[in-house]
């Protein structure tokens, strides 16, 4: 039982936490936003030369063989600066499921492309109306000789419009919402029969809505296992989950110290607001909230990388619940504690309250999550 | 990072639950886990229990005869506990004078005091709380004056925890009014059967006697009953104030009432199906689950800290408080209507007479009325707010 980070992963967080507040500040941020490309290419480059797009690939595919914890130490820095760069889409959700499920081949050739900053993934999974439900899936993908052709429409697709390859799920058997029959293609974005409608988000990052007419797709593109996908899927979001609450964390712990540091200069009625008491609770409470996340992260972190199914996914969704229930109290308060100036587009608090607020609607809001704690509740082992 | 205990922790939890498992009397058993009334030779007969195993006092150190457990052995220790259904151990003497004793006492005082909290021979309550000092402790009046080779002690405590049984009580009394209040305050050690010391109960909302007054006129106290130095009490009370916050979160006793909950859940009826199938109930219960879990990892988080617990063991006073009120307020509802009536009689180990509902209606809605009492003690949870804001956030 402990909560140390390593000796590298320390210097990981010192090294991360000093790029972030010197190079990635708030214009350049915004820079990055304006140019609609979701990504800066020089930023990109400094990652991937500080070994950050590649820190939890094998080490025989130019990684460095780390965890989700590693995923944690990158994100909470991330939140914590609002990066804006596609490495959740690319390096934690696409590479996760080309390092666990990818053959040897499409290992060797996508992971050193991730890894040295060449190639960008997106993971085209949520349809329209599925809403969290993962086993929603009606895109088909039917065999057709060597090849596939696929046909369907994916939704909030995040970063699919800057992608090269999609890893996109697709029915090869079984009906709209069962988990067996599913199966993930590697895509190529200019691929004949694939139409992208890029878009910003609110919150400065970019999601696709993608239609497939049709697409063909060599055998070869198969991502693991035949109609056996949902494992794979549920454990790639999982990823996901624990990347999005470490980053919610450090988006929370930003928006404390920005709210302490305005409420401490602001003056009212003669005196800086912090010394009214009804403010003082009110930061009290953001900071529990906090607190609490970061011990849910910390849990949805150590058991995401587990094959323990039931158990992980009990973790991952107590630590989302809680998460974005505490995303929404900090971001709110944090706002509303700025006063005025928390609803203008130049204070970072209102942009640390528009991704906290975006972080829980991605991969199953509180209320999804929390309905599947308490439907588990309903195992007689519970 | 790691969130897996270690073989050595598991090995551990295992010997705790072999023990508990052969040492636990039955009716102690059934006592705790009907929640029935408490009683002292119950208390003090765990205790002994405990003490000849060499596990009398989780958290001491070898040197005062304690097992010298780790922070993580101590929580295991009381989950174990919690979860096998035996009582709590008395926390004023082990856990909030002995402390101070250690830290503050001379020699002799440690060897005088420290064995009796260990035995469980020696009751000890908490003299704190005056009339016009709650919150604002400092502003407490209840004198000391030394008068030769003793002090003599006027004025009044309340809110005395189990005082009707107690035979020591550790006091802040007023020895100086010079300076700012908290200058004046010394912490003194007071014999229980001292003439001049009159008890009075006060009954609580649950119509149970768990509270006293205790009124100090002309109590003659030996000066070797002060600990450390005199006027320097404050400090002592603050540093026992640290230890109270980390213990006050109730992890292991929260865990075994979860437990219980969920299965009472699936015990009663809701009409024609169990009530965990009930999705507004199993939500709540759900997200109760999860913040439970929260406190754990958090609780964990502050033991493993090495730098010791700060101001932030605040943190785990409110979040503690909140859950272990709301999971007393579900054990009520879980009840239903079965709960309203109010059977004292079938508080006491052995009651045949009537009742309505389950058994595990009888004492629920008592504990959820008595349990109102978590966010206020101990530094109420507005205070714990005002410590998290001023010495944590700097406001």
């Amino acid at each position: 039982m402990n909560f140390d980070l390593t000796e590298e992963q320390q210097m990981l967080n010192d090294s991360l936490r000093r790029f972030v507040t010197n190079e990635l500040g708030f214009e350049k941020r915004s820079e990055v936003i304006a140019s609609g490309k979701g990504s800066d290419p020089a930023t990109w480059s400094a990652l991937a030369e500080m070994g950050l797009l590649s820190f939890t690939f094998p080490e025989a595919y130019d990684g460095l063989g780390g965890n989700a914890v590693d995923t944690m130490v990158v994100m909470e820095n991330f939140g914590r600066g609002l990066v804006v760069e596609p490495y959740l889409a690319t390096v934690v959700l696409a590479g996760g499921l080309i390092r666990d499920q990818g053959s040897e081949a499409q290992k060797a050739e996508i992971l050193p492309a991730i890894a040295n900053g060449e190639r960008l993934l997106a993971f085209a999974h949520s349809e329209p109306g599925a809403r969290y439900n993962l086993s929603q899936v009606n895109t088909q993908a039917e065999a057709d000789g060597n090849q596939y052709r696929i046909s369907g429409a994916k939704t909030a697709v995040l970063n699919g419009g800057q992608a090269q390859q999609l890893i996109v799920s697709a029915r090869t058997s079984g009906a709209r919402s069962d988990e067996q029959g599913l199966s993930l293609f590697l895509v190529d974005t200019a691929a004949e029969g694939v139409t992208i409608n890029d878009f910003a988000t609110h919150d400065g990052h970019r999601t696709a809505e993608i239609q497939f007419n049709n697409v063909a797709v060599d055998a070869s593109q198969l991502v693991g296992r035949l109609d056996n996908a949902f494992p794979a899927i549920e454990k790639a979001v999982d990823l996901g989950i624990a990347a999005l609450c470490a980053e919610a964390v450090g988006a929370m712990e930003a928006m404390n110290a920005a709210t302490l540091d305005y409420i401490k200069t602001r003056k009212q009625f003669g005196v800086a607001i912090g010394k009214f008491q009804v403010l003082q609770h009110r930061t009290a409470d953001m900071f529990i909230q906090t607190e609490q996340a970061r011990s849910m992260a910390i849990l949805a972190t150590t058991e995401a990388d587990s094959d323990q199914r039931t158990q992980r996914r009990e973790a991952l969704s107590m630590a989302k619940t809680l998460v974005g229930q505490a995303a929404r109290y900090v971001g709110q308060e944090g706002v509303q504690l700025h006063g005025g100036m928390g609803v203008t587009d130049e204070m970072f608090a209102a942009h640390l309250f528009k991704r906290l607020t975006l972080i829980n609607l991605l991969f199953g809001d509180a209320d999804h999550h929390l309905a599947q704690v308490s439907d588990g509740l309903l195992a007689p082992s519970a | 990072m790691d969130l897996n205990y270690t073989l050595e922790q598991e090995a551990f939890r295992s010997e705790v639950r072999q023990f508990l498992q052969d040492n636990l009397p039955a009716d102690i058993r059934e006592r705790v886990q009907k929640s029935l009334r408490p009683d002292k030779a119950m208390t003090q007969r765990w205790q002994k229990i405990l003490f000849d195993k060499g596990w009398g006092a989780s958290t001491w150190p070898e040197e005062f005869g304690g097992p010298g457990w780790s922070p993580i052995e101590q929580l295991i220790f009381e989950e174990e506990c919690a979860l096998a259904g035996a009582p709590r151990q008395l926390d004023f003497g082990l856990r909030m004078v002995a402390p101070v004793i250690m830290t503050f006492g001379n020699d002799e005082q440690k060897e005088r005091f420290l064995p009796g909290i260990l035995s469980g021979e020696d009751w000890w309550c908490q003299g704190y709380s005056e009339p016009g000092s709650g919150s604002d402790l400092a502003s407490l009046r209840t004198s000391a004056k030394l008068e030769g080779d003793h002090y003599v002690v006027n004025g009044q405590k309340t809110w005395t925890t189990l005082g009707q049984h107690a035979d020591w009580i550790f006091c802040l009394v007023r020895t100086s009014t010079e300076g700012k209040p908290q200058q004046g305050i010394s912490f003194l050690l007071i014999d229980m059967n001292n003439p001049g010391i009159e008890v009075r109960p006060i009954i609580m909302l649950d119509g149970e006697h768990e509270i006293n007054e205790v009124y100090f006129d002309n109590v003659k106290v030996p000066a070797e009953n002060l600990i450390g130095e005199e006027n320097q009490g404050w400090t002592y009370a603050k540093f026992l104030l640290g230890h109270e916050r980390t213990g006050l979160a109730n992890v292991g006793q929260w865990k075994a009432l979860m437990k219980r909950l969920k299965q009472v859940a699936r015990e009663e009826q809701d009409g024609q199906r169990p009530l965990i199938e009930n999705t507004r109930f199993r939500d709540r219960l759900a997200q109760l689950d999860a913040e439970l879990r929260a406190l754990e990892l958090t609780v964990l988080r502050v033991l493993t800290d090495k730098r010791g617990p700060g101001p932030q063991a605040s943190i785990l006073k409110i979040r503690g408080s909140e859950i272990g009120q709301r999971l007393f307020e579900m054990l009520m509802e879980a009840t239903g209507q079965d709960a309203i009536a109010h059977i004292p009689d079938a508080l006491e180990l052995g009651y045949q007479g009537p009742r309505a509902g389950s058994p595990d209606a009888t004492p629920a809605a008592g504990d959820y009325f008595n349990m109102r009492k978590l966010t206020i003690f101990g530094g109420s949870n507005e205070i714990q707010r005002n410590i998290i804001a001023q010495l944590v956030l700097g406001l």
